[in-house]
This record gives structure tokens, sequence and C-alpha cells, in this order.
């Protein structure tokens, strides 16, 4: 085709003023926006390969950089978006299924944002947690069924197997080949140091990361990349992926140009081959099924280890849960469609599955109108992206949450939504060598610290105002919230009053 | 003694370090200022190929054979710290010749410079180390 | 003791509440039916009545129903009808249902508070009774005649009603079978403990925190099985950092409470009485965020929320402490005394 119908999404300003030529941008951008004009002696750009990921502007010493919107217009109307006519062009050119990374973009309603926090006054004392002890520490696993005694009418205090985490948050599942072994040794370190878990996702484990097991959760997926005996063996829980939010109902493909070296090592699959993971389990097409897996997985590991389920939020999530919690799963993984992934095709992302806040609040409630809320622990994931959307999580109803995209924003991440081109410029989402060495573990670990460090801080605080000094005490607490801009509806499947109620 | 370290695995090439350097050395308040439309005269270089590349500065010798074999003096140490007196140097490059680590240049107006550890300009402590980032140049007592 | 003391120890307490709500329990105030389960109910009217009634006949069998004698005094006015009835059990109903008959009770309880609207159980123990009211403790008292009541063990409670409503169902003690609960404070884990609590058939119904409170005593005591201290040490459990440092069996404990019942630690500032056949149990809240002191004087135990409480019936009283945040203080009475 002769001629691109797509002009530029982004614009490349730079200020000459400033500009001292010293080809960082140059040197920094595996798109190949910018380059050096020898004749010239000043900076170009070719703004039609920029995705903005801000690696240039972020690296420019006199930060003469910036990039900005095009404002070049298509003649939108209220019907016809820029995005949607972009859209229509890239299919007429390419006869491709478009493919996106990272999470739902649209407009959609964000509960998180509909949602406030209650805090105390006059009867009933907030707490500083700077002075009073506030607890944030949470087991997932399921709870013992009776409480029985020995001989001597001691309490037996065997429980079934149990993850604890120093706070309600984890990193969600993110393979060893979507995301680059620098992040995922910052995911595994971070975890460690902060005493919570992360998700080796569908890739494999990588023989470095053992050590790290004990913050570990091993994942199983459709394609079974890298599972056997020692990796299940290897972390401190056993995920079944069955869906992803971004996703759902569709399996993963991770193009063979990323099977290189370590990640086809790790995922025991020959260089270059396609990675692909089907949209189902070809062993589980019922939850009957499910519930083979599951007790297959706790044969492979002595019953030591407490098995997740991880399910993306569709329409019947609640009878969904309510199977899974009857299968002898330990855990569920709920992923709301603002779930991020590294490559989804745009439509499903785009369309597909509901709000996790109202999936959570949903599969909450049935577990409790079935009574069987104790035998499962509930994570939350699909867009938290906060500290107060931590709280609102668990004040619904979850016992812990998952986060990717905030942990990799963490990490350099800038959203650009360009995963699935493998090359990011912040050495997360790619597995080329100069690329990945952008990623400095040390500098990764530090932020995802840092950034968990401050979330327990505000969780701390919040739950202070609200007088509460531990986090068992908010989870499912739901009159700690309060909803503005909702439909009786909303409000009633969140289980939640509107404000000034 | 803290000296600059760099570590290959982490540098990305993108010779940062060196334009901050220039800086430094400068005596400028504003960057642009300094270097804009300038050739620099760093005293750190990214040196290597497209697999590898890092940063070499003064190693600050315990024992250094610069200092051995400057004929004025202008070279020599304070505090484990290797130092040139401008003014006595009269360029005759026997330093460079002898630096196994080649860690000394030719500065602007034919004397000779090398890396102070920023101790003596406005920065107080290597900017090149500031300004590394990823964390491949790092300060520190080893 | 009749209840005349008991009253008598709240009036310089009086400033406690503000007339919204008083209620009393006594324990061993029923010898002659000690054998049968005493219901205490509030209606509306006398179709909830007849609602209720019949109810309680298809499980019951009712060997006296009466309405509850009360003095007339200005002070307690827009008053419901209020109604005692003893009642056993029907053996077919039991074998029918496979129940015993604690649980036909509870599920009776909770039946009427839920479904018939306009009728109330607000007591449903053996040879025990609660009494409460829209009014000032002393005042309820009165209206009640309690000084006509003798008992091993009083409790009490004026109320100063803040995130709900005072009406009659909402005063204190809150009972359910023998398990009666009054409460200084506010629950800032209400909603976690009552959703929680909801799962084994309880049913929230009377607008206030403390109703909680009384049925996860009946169902951590009851169906679990568990002691008052292990009761204590869910309730309000000890920190994880404290619980570290005990020793390693007494940490395994602790720590297997928390962890079974993590949704049933309740947490906001209380003091909270819970009496039961055969004792009391007082416990703060584990941050002490509430006034409690224990005294004695012979052979009986006082505990108030103020010193003054116990002063004004006991000026002697002995051993005057204030325990620490979760530590409970356990009372049973002689065995054989009840």
């Amino acid at each position: 085709m002769a001629i691109s119908y797509i002009f530029p999404e982004f614009e490349v300003v730079r200020n000459f003023d400033r500009c001292i030529t010293c080809r960082v941008c140059e040197r920094q951008c595996s798109n190949g926006v910018h380059s050096y004009d020898e004749d010239g002696k000043v900076m170009l750009a070719d703004e039609s390969k920029c995705v903005d990921c801000q690696r240039c502007v972020a690296l420019c010493p006199t930060r003469a950089l910036k990039i900005v919107k095009n404002d070049c217009t298509f003649r939108e109307d209220a019907n016809w978006s820029g995005a949607t006519i972009k859209e229509i062009y890239k299919q007429a050119e390419s006869g491709g299924v478009l493919l996106s990374s990272m999470g739902n973009p649209q407009p959609l309603p964000v509960y998180w944002d509909r949602i406030l926090i209650n805090a105390s006054q006059v009867t009933n004392p907030s707490i500083d947690p700077l002075r009073e002890p506030m607890e944030t520490k949470v087991f997932l696993g399921k709870k013992a069924d009776d409480i029985r005694r020995g001989p001597d009418g001691e309490l037996i205090c065997d429980l079934p197997p149990q993850l604890e985490l120093s706070m309600p948050v984890m990193f969600s599942a993110m393979s060893f080949g979507s995301i680059s072994y620098n992040a995922h040794e910052s995911l595994a370190r971070a975890a460690t140091e902060l005493g919570i878990l992360y998700n080796t996702g569908e890739g494999g484990l990588h023989e470095d990361f053992y050590r790290f097991g004990k913050n570990t959760i091993v994942q199983v997926a459709s394609g079974r990349f890298g599972v056997h005996e020692a990796y299940l063996n290897a972390g401190a829980a056993i995920e079944i992926k069955m869906g992803q939010g971004a996703k759902p109902g569709i399996g993963g493909h991770l193009p063979g140009k990323k099977i290189v070296g370590e990640v086809s090592r790790t995922r025991m699959i020959p260089e270059g081959t396609d990675a692909i993971s089907p949209a189902p389990h070809h062993d589980i097409y019922s939850i009957e099924d499910l519930r083979q897996l599951v007790y297959s997985l706790k044969e492979a590991t002595q019953h030591k280890k407490p098995v997740i389920v991880k399910v993306a939020a569709v329409h019947n999530i609640a009878a969904i849960a309510s199977g899974i919690a009857r299968s002898g799963a330990d855990i569920i993984a709920i992923d709301g469609f603002r779930g991020g992934t590294g490559a989804a095709p745009t439509r499903i992302r785009d369309n597909v599955g509901i709000p996790i806040e109202l999936a959570l609040a949903a599969v909450d409630q049935r577990l409790r109108d079935e009574g069987i809320r104790n035998n499962v622990s509930l994570v939350a994931g699909g867009s938290i992206r906060s500290a107060s959307d931590v709280v609102k999580a668990v004040a619904l109803g979850a016992d812990t949450c998952y986060i990717g995209t905030a942990a990799l924003m963490a990490l350099g991440c800038h959203l650009c939504r360009s995963c699935h081109t493998g090359k990011c410029n912040w050495g997360i989402a790619t597995q080329r060598l100069e690329l990945v060495r952008r990623l400095n573990p040390d500098i990764g670990t530090r932020r995802l610290v840092n950034l968990l460090t401050a979330w327990k801080h505000e969780i701390a605080e919040m739950m202070g105002g609200m007088g509460i000094n531990s986090i068992e005490a908010l989870r499912g607490n739901r009159l700690m919230l309060r909803g503005v801009n909702m439909t009786e509806k909303e409000l009633e499947i969140l289980g939640i009053s509107h404000a000034g109620e | 003694m803290k000296r600059v370290y760099a570590n290959e695995k982490w540098c990305l090439g993108c010779h940062l370090c060196e334009y901050y350097c220039a800086y430094a050395n400068s005596g400028k308040s504003d960057m642009v200022k300094a270097l804009r439309g300038k050739k620099i005269y760093p005293r750190i270089r990214v040196e290597g190929d497209d697999k590898i590349t890092y940063a070499v500065s003064c190693r600050h010798c315990s024992d250094p054979l610069c200092v051995k074999s400057c004929i004025t003096g202008a070279l020599h140490i304070e505090d484990g710290v290797v130092c040139i007196d401008r003014d006595r140097c009269v360029g005759c490059l026997t330093c460079i010749l002898v630096c196994p680590y080649g860690a000394v240049v030719r500065g602007e107006g034919g004397v000779v410079q090398k890396c102070e550890l920023c101790l003596k300009n406005a920065v107080g402590s290597p900017a090149c180390v500031l300004g590394c980032p990823n964390q491949a140049l790092v300060f520190e007592e080893r | 003791m009749t209840g005349e003391k008991i009253i008598e120890s709240m009036l310089p307490m009086h400033d406690r509440s503000n007339g919204l709500g008083g209620g009393f329990a006594g324990y061993g105030i029923y010898p002659e039916y000690k054998d049968f389960y005493a219901f205490h109910v509030f209606y509306n009217d006398n179709s909830a009545r007849a609602e209720c009634e019949k109810l309680l006949g298809e499980s019951f069998e009712i060997v006296k129903a009466e309405n509850i004698p009360t003095r007339k005094i200005p002070e307690i006015t827009d008053i419901p009808l209020i109604w005692r009835y003893f009642a056993a059990p029907r053996d077919s109903v039991l074998s029918r249902l496979q129940l015993d008959e604690k649980e036909l009770v509870v599920r009776f309880v909770m039946h009427v508070n839920s479904k018939i609207d306009g009728a109330y159980v607000f007591s449903s123990g053996k040879n025990m009774g609660t009494f409460k009211a829209v009014g000032f403790p002393e005042d309820v008292g009165r209206f009640y005649r309690l000084d006509e009541y003798e008992a091993y063990l009083w409790t009490a409670h004026g109320r100063y009603p803040t995130n709900t409503p005072g009406w009659w169902g909402g005063a204190h003690p809150f009972s359910l079978l023998d398990f009666s609960v009054v409460h200084n404070g506010e629950i800032s884990s209400y909603d976690a403990n009552r959703r929680h609590i909801e799962m084994f058939g309880y049913k929230c119904t009377l607008r206030t925190d403390t109703e909680v409170i009384a049925y996860i005593a009946d169902y951590l005591l009851r169906r679990c099985g568990l002691t008052l201290e292990e009761v204590a040490s869910v309730i309000a459990a000890p920190f994880w950092s404290t619980i570290e440092k005990k020793e390693p069996k007494e940490a395994e404990r602790l720590s297997y409470l928390r962890k079974v019942f993590p949704s049933l630690l309740v947490t906001g500032p209380f003091s909270i009485v819970l009496g039961f056949d055969g004792g009391m149990m007082a416990l703060n809240d584990r941050l002490k965020l509430r006034p409690m002191v224990v005294a004695e004087a012979g052979d009986r135990v006082y505990v108030a929320s103020e010193e003054a409480a116990i002063r004004a019936v006991e000026p002697d009283a002995e051993n005057v402490y204030a325990p620490m945040g979760g530590e409970p203080v356990i009372v049973r009475v002689k065995e054989g005394a009840y």
C-alpha cells in the first residue's frame, strides 16, 4: 500500500535552545525515532515511530524534549472517534486482528473512584498508626472447618496450608518471557524483602530464582510451559490460571522471537518456536475436571501448598467462584476487565469481561450466602492502582490484591502499551539483552519496595482513621464504604449505601 | 577510600556520564550554557563496542605511575585523591603515556586534566555517578 | 441480690447515657421455671403477637404466657406490648429437624426478629431474663419492677446511641440463649463481624453493633466449643507482635485462633460484660480505648465503666483494678449457688 492513512499519534517536540546534542535520546530509543544529522549538527526525529514511552524525555539531561499528542485530527464525531477511525485504517492496511497491550483504556466506569471511605469522628477514636500498632498481616488459605481438641482438651492447631503476607498486596502473574529476567528478579527480590509474594506467570521459574521460592507463586496455565515437579514444589503456592481479565476466553501467544536463550530453557520449548497457550485447559472442560487438577497438584506437592485458581471476571463470576470454592481450591483470584496484559486482541481487551469491583462484591456475597466464604481466600486484581483501591477492595471482601501494572510502573513502565512489540525501552517487556540491561534489579527492587512501603503507610493511615487496627477487621466491612454517582443497582451489587445514607 | 567503580553489566552506553562530567567541571550553573554547541572534554569516557560498554575514569591508584612520572610535580596526591595542579602542568603528556587505564587526557588549552572525584567543583561528589541512570557507576569504599 | 442494688449503682452513671436506652439482665431470676426457656418479646401490636405465638406454639410447649409486669411511671412512654413465655421445645420438632434444643431456640429467635414485622425476641435463656426500654436505666429498672426479682448476677446498661436509633430493641443487654452482652463502645469492625456471623444463621436485625457480640459469643462458645479465654483471644486477639513474644506453645495457640477466626476480631473501643449461665466475663478492647474497673467485696465481684458505680452500692469495695486491654476477667458463681 503506497500511503498510510494514519498520521503519527505523537509529536516529538525538541527545544533546540536546550539541546546539547548529547545524543542520549538517539542511543536510548529502540524504535529509532531520534537521529543525529552530521551536516546540520542537529538532532532529527521520525515521530511516526514514537510510542510515547518517555524514555528519551526521562534521560534528556537538559529537558529539551517533550512528547505531545499530535493534534492533527480526523473528522471525528460522537460515533466515529479518532481511535475507531484509526483502527479501521489499520485493519484495512494489515488485514489482521488488532493487538494491544496493558489494560482496557476505554472510558468505562472505574467504580473505585465512586467509592468513598469512612473515618471516625467523636464516638470512636481514630487510631494514630505512628503511635499504636497497626496490623496489615494477612493469611491466605482455607480456614479450619471445626475446632478439634486433644485428649488433654488442648486445641489441635493444625490448619490447611496458609500463605502469610505482610500486607494485602501481591505481584500478579507476569511470565518470564513476557517480561525480562531483570524485571523478574526485581519482583522476586522485592517480594522477599516486603514479605509478600510474586507470581511466575506461565513461563516457568528460572533456576536462579528458586532461592526466592518462599515468596513465589508458581503458575500452571493452559500451555503448561515450564511445569515439572521441582517447579511445583519450588514455590509457596500454585496458581492454576483459567483466565485473565484482559482477555477472558483467550489463550496466550508469546511470539517465537521472544523465545530465546533462557526463556526457551525455562519454558522448556525450543528457541524460536511460538509459545501458544490454548484458550481452555484441554484437560479442564468442566468444573469437575478443575477439581481433579487441583487435587493432582496437591498430590504432587504433598498437600503442603495452597492452590489458587485464577479466573477472569465474567458475567457469571459469582456462580463460577462458588464452584471453584467447592473444588478444593484454597484461594480464588479474580481478575477484572481492566487487568493488564503483554498482548491481547484489542476487541477482546476492550469489550469482554466485567469490572473487578462488581465481580468481587458479587463473589464475596455469594460465597457468604452459601456459607462457604471460609473455604477460600479471595484475591482481587485487574487494576488496583493505589493504597485506597486496596482498602476499598479489602472492605468489599478481598483478602488481598494483585497488582501488575502498578508494579511495572514502579519499574519504569510508562504505559506506552507496546509490550507486544518486544522493544520495551525500559527493559521490562523485552528479551533483547541490550534493552533488558536497562533495568538494574537493584534499582527495580528498591522502587518496588518503596512503592509498597508507601502504600502500607497509607493503608495504615486509612485504617487508623476508621478506628480499625487490624486488616482482618476491615475485610468485608462494607459499612466503611459509601458510593457516589451510582445507580441503586450498582449500589446493591456492591452492597454499599449511598453517601449520605 | 571511596572510588568510582564501573559495572559494565549495567552500563547502557548512553554517555550521560561524560556530559555530566563536562558540565560539573565547566564551572557554569546551567548545563545548556555549559555545553550547548561546544565540544566536550569529559574526564570519564565510555568505552566498548556494541556488545559491552563501560565508563573509564581515574582509578586513583594507591601508587600512581602518573604521579611518579610527572616532571613538574603538577600531579600529586591529596588525601588519596590523585589531583592535578593545572598551573604547574607544562603539557609534556608523560602521564598520558604511563597511565595504564587511559584515564588521564588532554583538556582544553593543552594541559592535562583528570578526574578529581568532583571534590573540587560545585557538585562535591562524582557527577558521573549521580547522573548515571542505571547505577552502572558507583562511588563507594571497596 | 435484688434488682434494687443494680438500679442504685446506675444512678451515678446517669450522665453516661442520654435516656434513649437502658436495660438489665438478671441470672437466676426464674427458679420456678428454670427448666424452661424464658422468651421476652416486644410486639408493636396484637397481630404481630398472634403471628409470633403461633410460630412459638408450633415448635414449643408453652407452659406460661403473660405480660411482663411493669410499673406505670411517667418517664417511660411509647410502650410496646411486652410479653414473656416459658416454653420447652417439642421433642417431635427436635427429632424432625435433627436439631439440639439450643439451636432450635436460636433459629426461632432469628426467624421472629428477621421475618415477623413488629415482633422482637429480646431474651431467650433459661432462668435468666433481660429487661430493656427507651429511658434512663434507673427508670427502666423501676418500670420493670426489678426490685421484685432476685438474681445471682445482674448486668445493666445506660445507652447513649450515636450511630443507630434509640428504640426499645436497641437497648442493651443483647441476649441470645443465656448469653447477654452489655457494651460500652463502638465496633469499627462491625460489618466485617456481622457479614461473617450471618453465614452461620445469625441475623443482625436490631440496628446496633453490640448485637453481633452476643451472636459471636454464642457461635464461639456453643457452636465451636471454645473456652471463654479462647473467645477473648479471638475477639480481642493479641497483636502479632505480642504473640511472637509468647512461649512457643502459647504462641501457636493464639496464632491458630487468629488465623481461624480473623473475621471475628472486634476492633474499635469496647468494654463489655458477657453474662452467661453461672457467671460473667468482662473484656476490654485490645488497645483499652474504654474504661473498665473491677472490684471485690466479700464474695461479690463488681465490674463497671467507672469506680463510682461500684462505690455507690459497695463503698468498701476492695482490690479495685483496671484490667489490661484484651485481658478477660472471668467470674464464676460457686458451684451449686445457682
